[in-house]
């Protein structure tokens, strides 16, 4: 399996993102400028340019305090969403009619979720929020949408994961402490038909859960605090992408990092095998809604465009 | 800890609290003077405040929390209020219990200073606080009772402090274990809100103590502990000339010069009473210390001291006193106690499946495990949280495992579990060492000195590991134990006795021109005198033999060389000599047999500039010990290990530069037998620093530790071949499993264990390895804070060679049995993890089935959300090939046929 290099960034990465046909892939960095990829070749599509995803729509958050809305085709900006702290994550809802952004702590504010309404109509769109959900202490890092929006499931630095009422803002669920997260919660990847969803920590665990019930499923133990996850659409898989912290990466060998994507069996728990190559810790994973690549982007800035080889689809153990 | 329950209702009765108090307050009887250290110092006693009933208490107490939680930390059950239990009333007063004793000191401050703050504060008119220390109560007391400024305490001041004693302990014991914070850190993981907690109302179900070792037990188990009364920092001095009232203070003055030589006496410590009749001195004084180790030293030092011919003191602990004061005048016989069988001991080696046990430490856990290699993972033994507060450490044979608290060592064992066998008191014991045949245990601690010109004070115990009495103890100041050693490094060496001749016979200590040789029989020196040597260096006890090799440095600038020697014991005749020139370091290796001896010479080029290394083998089991001296190949190479075969005649040498240094192995026997070293063969440019060879030869590991990160080449001498390579990156330590360390061959057919670990010295990948010999990987285990691995050593085996022999030879016949176990083991494996597979493929299945059942009743809101595009085909993601044929042109050709 030869990756696809994709150097287009100047900054580590923090989030990789498939379209919904698996044709094009998105791809965030500390570098300002959001880009979009030929999902089959690595071939530069063209950047988004205005920071100091859908087919039609792609949302952005950003640390100067907005969130944008462009048009994917044209790159335009279609709408922004001025915050008054840093925007950490973005989800759209099912339909498109409903976007949750969350922001940091910052200064003296404390962090929140907003929910807001996505016209179909850009010229209509406003920057009202539908809902502000608060309490969380620390950064939420991530706030996706839970089955049919009615839900919006949240984890942060807290190390607990809670689901709350899209309609009231009541928090409905929280993880407890006991089978939980014991350290930040980096990153979370929902099941394509959005049943489970995958949570990777710091505490070098990832795990899954039902989105429904928030009843624990799986813990994957690996070795290394974990900064992305990502579950395959297409077999019984899920990867694991992290790595020692930047800030120690320079202290140490090479191999004492562990930047490797580490691919477990979602069923057994069992490690299949890893794919490595970054030099950094890696920050994003994304499979293409095929389920037949894959890609990864790290701390050193590369995005890494993987197509499988044939017998990844035949492995047995 | 059901005491304390029972202590808080006794002493809330008047009546009871006085008779505490006639007994208690012995100390205000024996000297008025005397400061008592009670460790109360951070409570203080508020009077004059309203009695109120019972009713209200919740209230005033809030009160009292608001105002006294404003000035520092109250104790969590810190304040306490009495009620009288017959009127249901406040008695009028309160204590308040703060932290710690640095909050105390702003409290002091707060309250002492600017004396109207608390004292005298008006909570309304008929209410005048009035605020002292605890402490001063005891401290202004005095038996006859004169008017005393707190009425309504006194009467109760001794009960309470019983009872505020035994309410600390509990504090004071979790202290001695975890650390505040930590405990603090532990309750809020657990959700445990502290100051929610009454300590009080924790029983601990008896025959438990939660890996707790209270010092309560210690006094009530067996009387020879000492009660830590308070006073072991005074001594008391007799014997002194009677003097006058005019000479009192000159005899002051010699003694306190005599005595504030060896420690600093604490301020108003020195206190000679006079006979108010005859206005003289009674012919004795006090003197207490600021630590009872000092008093111990000056009790050693002075106990004899001459004064003049008429007066020699006679210097004892004030403690010792009461102790020989209570020992009965009538002998009475001592008590007959039946026989009790004890636990087998050795049940573990009886372990059908042949395993090993070892003990891993890693955060406050420690674990005993045997190793399952079959099943590839291990099973647990025994655990415990808080187990040992500094490290753990088997006994040689494997019988016992130590463990090091701050009163001294503890050994455990037994059948199926550990169960603690014997404690060893030695306050602040840093290191345990056992002997070989793990007959004795040596404890170590050191203290720092209060004068910081003094060396460290250093204690050595020498314990009967079953009996658990003191064989003998040592004590001195550090320099004396510190002497030795290469290039003189400060500091002592452990162990500071090293054990020799065979069956824990001798134990020997280097000394400064001398080595000191003690025997077990006796605990004395042997012919009662040490081994003088000018000037000796380093020394080493033959493995097996009563046999010292001890060296000697170059004296008098190279006009005396240096020497090896090896020295018989107890004759203390000397064997053999060498005589070496331009030494500058020489270093021992004993093969583990005692057959062999190799000494590392490290010689002076003649420049004097640098140096290098050869090597001097002695065949210690030939007549008259003959000599060889090796020189490696390229004589310039650095040596960076040696290492003996085990029970054999083979050696390898890492030598060269790093970071590829070479390795060579050497024999001591050729094939015809014509005695002399030969190299056997060369590795060039391994990856390694460190070898380490299996207990009964033949593989060895050479191992790339830290600085290689790690990289394992399994080695057969045997055929010369690497057997495989491994990495376990970081490594920091590695051991071979104890089963080869028995002769018995039968013990070859066994798979023997190489375990690895990387120990908390590394933050990252803390844990262990378990290979086989060969250099499979067969399971990890990660920790983190991973300190400590080993496992558990093997005594000799039992059989006598011959039916070593005949085992050897039947070696088949018993392998067949094992073999067919192994194979059962395998198969049962595979279908138990069949099982599991399966068990966990339908439950996932049962997920997904109900995932899909609730996606499909989604199905048409869903669509309604998606403004009824039916869109979840999507989801179930499909690649179609579709062809599609085109017509691009159509042309008609006639072709002729003919």
């Amino acid at each position: 399996m030869r990756p696809i290099l994709m150097k287009g960034h100047e900054r580590p990465l923090t989030y990789l993102k498939y379209n919904k046909d698996g044709d094009l892939l998105f791809s965030c960095a500390k570098d300002h400028n959001p880009t979009v990829w030929f999902a089959d070749n690595g071939e530069r599509l063209g950047t988004y340019r205005g920071h100091n995803g859908d087919s039609m729509r792609l949302i952005t958050g950003s640390a100067d305090q907005t969130a944008k809305l462009w048009n994917v085709q044209t790159g335009a900006q279609l709408f922004t969403f001025n915050f008054d702290s840093p925007a950490r994550s973005v989800d759209f809802a099912v339909g498109d009619k409903l976007a949750v952004i969350t922001t940091d702590p910052f200064m003296e504010l404390t962090s929140a979720i907003h929910v807001k309404r996505i016209s179909r109509d850009p010229s209509e769109q406003t920057g009202e929020s539908v809902l502000i959900l608060k309490g969380p202490q620390g950064r939420i890092n991530r706030a996706v949408w839970g089955p049919l929006n009615k839900t919006i499931i949240s984890c942060g630095e807290d190390a607990i994961i809670r689901i709350w009422d899209s309609e009231t803002g009541k928090l409905l669920k929280e993880s407890d402490k006991e089978s939980g997260h014991k350290k930040t919660i980096t990153s979370l990847a929902k099941a394509a038909d959005g049943s489970h969803f995958l949570t990777g920590s710091l505490d070098k665990s990832a795990k899954l859960w039902d989105s429904r019930t928030l009843t624990l499923i799986k813990t994957y133990v690996t070795e290394r605090p974990v900064n992305a996850v990502a579950m395959s659409p297409l077999l019984d898989h899920v990867v694991l992408g992290g790595g020692q912290d930047a800030s120690a990466v320079t202290t140490t060998d090479h191999r004492a990092g562990k930047f490797e994507a580490k691919f477990y069996d979602k069923i057994l728990l069992e490690e299949i095998g890893g794919v490595k190559g970054h030099f950094g810790p890696i920050n994003a994973l994304a499979f293409n809604p095929d389920g037949k690549s894959f890609s990864s982007g790290g701390e050193d800035g590369y995005v890494r465009l993987h197509h499988f080889d044939p017998e990844y689809f035949n492995i047995k153990i | 800890m059901a005491d304390i329950m029972i202590m808080k209702e006794v002493e809330i009765e008047p009546m009871a609290s006085r008779i505490l108090l006639s007994s208690d307050d012995k100390d205000v009887d024996e000297g008025n003077e005397q400061e008592l250290d009670s460790g109360f110092d951070n409570i203080i006693v508020v009077d004059n405040v309203p009695v109120v009933p019972g009713e209200k208490l919740e209230e005033l107490e809030g009160v009292f929390h608001k105002m006294y939680g404003q000035i520092g930390v109250i104790k969590e059950d810190g304040l306490w209020m009495p009620v009288d239990p017959e009127t249901q009333k406040t008695p009028g007063y309160c204590f308040i219990e703060y932290n710690n004793p640095q909050v105390f000191i702003y409290i002091e401050l707060k309250l002492r200073l600017p004396q109207e703050k608390t004292n005298g504060y008006k909570l309304d008119k008929a209410h005048n606080f009035a605020v002292n220390m605890f402490d001063d109560f005891n401290k202004f007391f005095v038996p006859s009772a004169r008017s005393t400024p707190f009425p309504n305490i006194l009467s109760t001041t001794a009960g309470i402090r019983q009872n505020s004693w035994l309410k600390l302990k509990p504090i004071a014991i979790m202290g001695d274990v975890l650390i505040m914070n930590q405990t603090e850190e532990l309750a809020s993981r657990l959700g445990i809100d502290l100051t929610q907690v009454d300590l009080d109302s924790i029983h601990v179900p008896p025959g438990e103590n939660c890996g707790i070792i209270s010092d309560d037990e210690d006094v009530y188990e067996d009387d020879q502990q000492e009660l830590d009364s308070g006073f072991g920092n005074i001594i008391v001095v007799d014997n002194l000339p009677v003097v006058p009232r005019e000479k009192f203070e000159k005899l002051e003055g010699v003694i306190r010069k005599i005595y504030s030589q060896i420690g600093v006496i604490k301020e108003d410590g020195l206190w000679m009473p006079v006979d108010p009749e005859t206005q003289k001195t009674l012919g004795y004084c006090f003197i207490e210390y600021n630590t009872p180790q000092e008093a111990e030293l000056a009790k050693e030092k002075t106990n004899g001291y001459k004064l003049d011919k008429a007066h020699i003191f006679a210097v004892n602990m004030f403690d010792d006193f009461d102790k020989f004061m209570k020992v009965p005048n009538e002998w009475a016989p001592p008590e007959f106690k039946p026989y009790t069988p004890g636990e087998n001991l050795q049940q573990w080696l009886t372990d059908e499946k042949a395993r090993d046990q070892f003990v891993i430490r890693a955060g406050t856990d420690t674990e005993v495990l045997w190793n399952d290699a079959r099943h590839l993972k291990p099973e647990p033994v025994y655990k415990r949280t808080y187990w040992t507060e500094s490290f753990v450490q088997w006994s040689p044979l494997g019988t016992y495992l130590a463990t090091v608290h701050r009163q001294g060592a503890a050994v455990w064992g037994g059948a199926a579990t550990f169960n603690r066998l014997m404690r060893y008191a030695h306050p602040q014991v840093k290191l345990i060492d056992f002997s070989p045949g793990e007959k004795y245990l040596v404890t170590y601690s050191s203290q720092e000195p209060s004068n910081p010109r003094d060396a460290n004070r250093v204690v050595l115990n020498i314990f009967d590991v079953r009996t658990g009495k003191v064989m003998r103890d040592f004590k001195g100041s550090a320099d004396e134990y510190a002497v030795g050693g290469t290039g003189g490094v400060a500091g002592v060496s452990w162990p500071v006795f090293r054990w020799g001749g065979g069956k824990d016979k001798y134990f020997a200590k280097l000394g400064k021109n001398a080595i000191s040789v003690y025997e077990t029989e006796t605990f004395t020196l042997i012919d009662k005198k040490s081994l003088k040597v000018e000037n000796v260096m380093d020394f080493s006890w033959s493995p097996t033999d009563p046999i010292l090799a001890l060296f000697v440095p170059e004296l008098g600038g190279g006009n005396q060389p240096a020497r090896v020697s090896l020295v018989q014991i107890p004759s203390k005749e000397e064997l053999r000599q060498k005589n070496l020139f331009s030494v500058s370091d020489c270093k021992m290796y004993w093969q583990s047999n005692g057959e062999y001896l190799a000494v590392k010479v490290d010689r002076y080029t003649k420049t004097k500039k640098s140096t290098y290394t050869g090597f001097e083998l002695f065949r210690i089991k030939e007549r008259d010990i003959p000599i060889e001296v090796l020189e490696l190949d390229n004589k310039n190479d650095k040596i960076i290990a040696f290492a003996w075969e085990p029970k054999g005649h083979r050696f390898a040498v890492i030598h060269g530069d790093s970071p590829r240094p070479d390795i060579s192995f050497y024999t001591m026997k050729t094939a015809n037998n014509t005695s002399r070293v030969s190299k056997l063969t060369t590795l060039k440019g391994k990856q390694a620093n460190a070898l380490f060879w299996s207990p009964s030869g033949r593989f060895i590991v050479l191992a790339g530790l830290k600085g290689f990160n790690g990289q394992l080449e399994f080695y057969n001498v045997d055929e010369l071949e690497t057997m495989a390579t491994g990495e376990h990156f970081m490594a920091t330590d590695i051991e071979w499993d104890p089963t080869g360390s028995c002769d018995c061959i039968s013990c070859l057919h066994f798979y023997r264990y190489v375990a690895t670990a990387v120990t908390s010295v590394h933050e990252m990948e803390n844990g262990f390895n378990i290979w086989s010999f060969n250099g499979k990987l067969l399971y990890r285990t990660l920790k983190d804070h991973f300190f400590q691995f080993l496992w558990r050593p093997r005594p000799p085996s039992f059989l006598s060679p011959e039916k070593e022999e005949e085992i050897a030879k039947n070696l088949k016949k018993y392998s067949k049995k094992y073999e067919a176990e192994d194979q059962d083991v395998s198969l049962q494996l595979s279908e138990q993890e069949r099982e599991r597979r399966r068990a966990l493929k339908d439950e996932w299945e049962k997920w997904v089935n109900k995932w899909k059942r609730l996606h499909e009743e989604d199905k048409l809101e869903r669509q309604g959300l998606r403004d009824g595009e039916a869109s979840d085909e999507e989801e179930e993601y499909e690649a179609k090939e579709i062809e599609v044929e085109e017509v691009l042109d159509v042309s008609e050709e006639v072709v002729f046929f003919d």
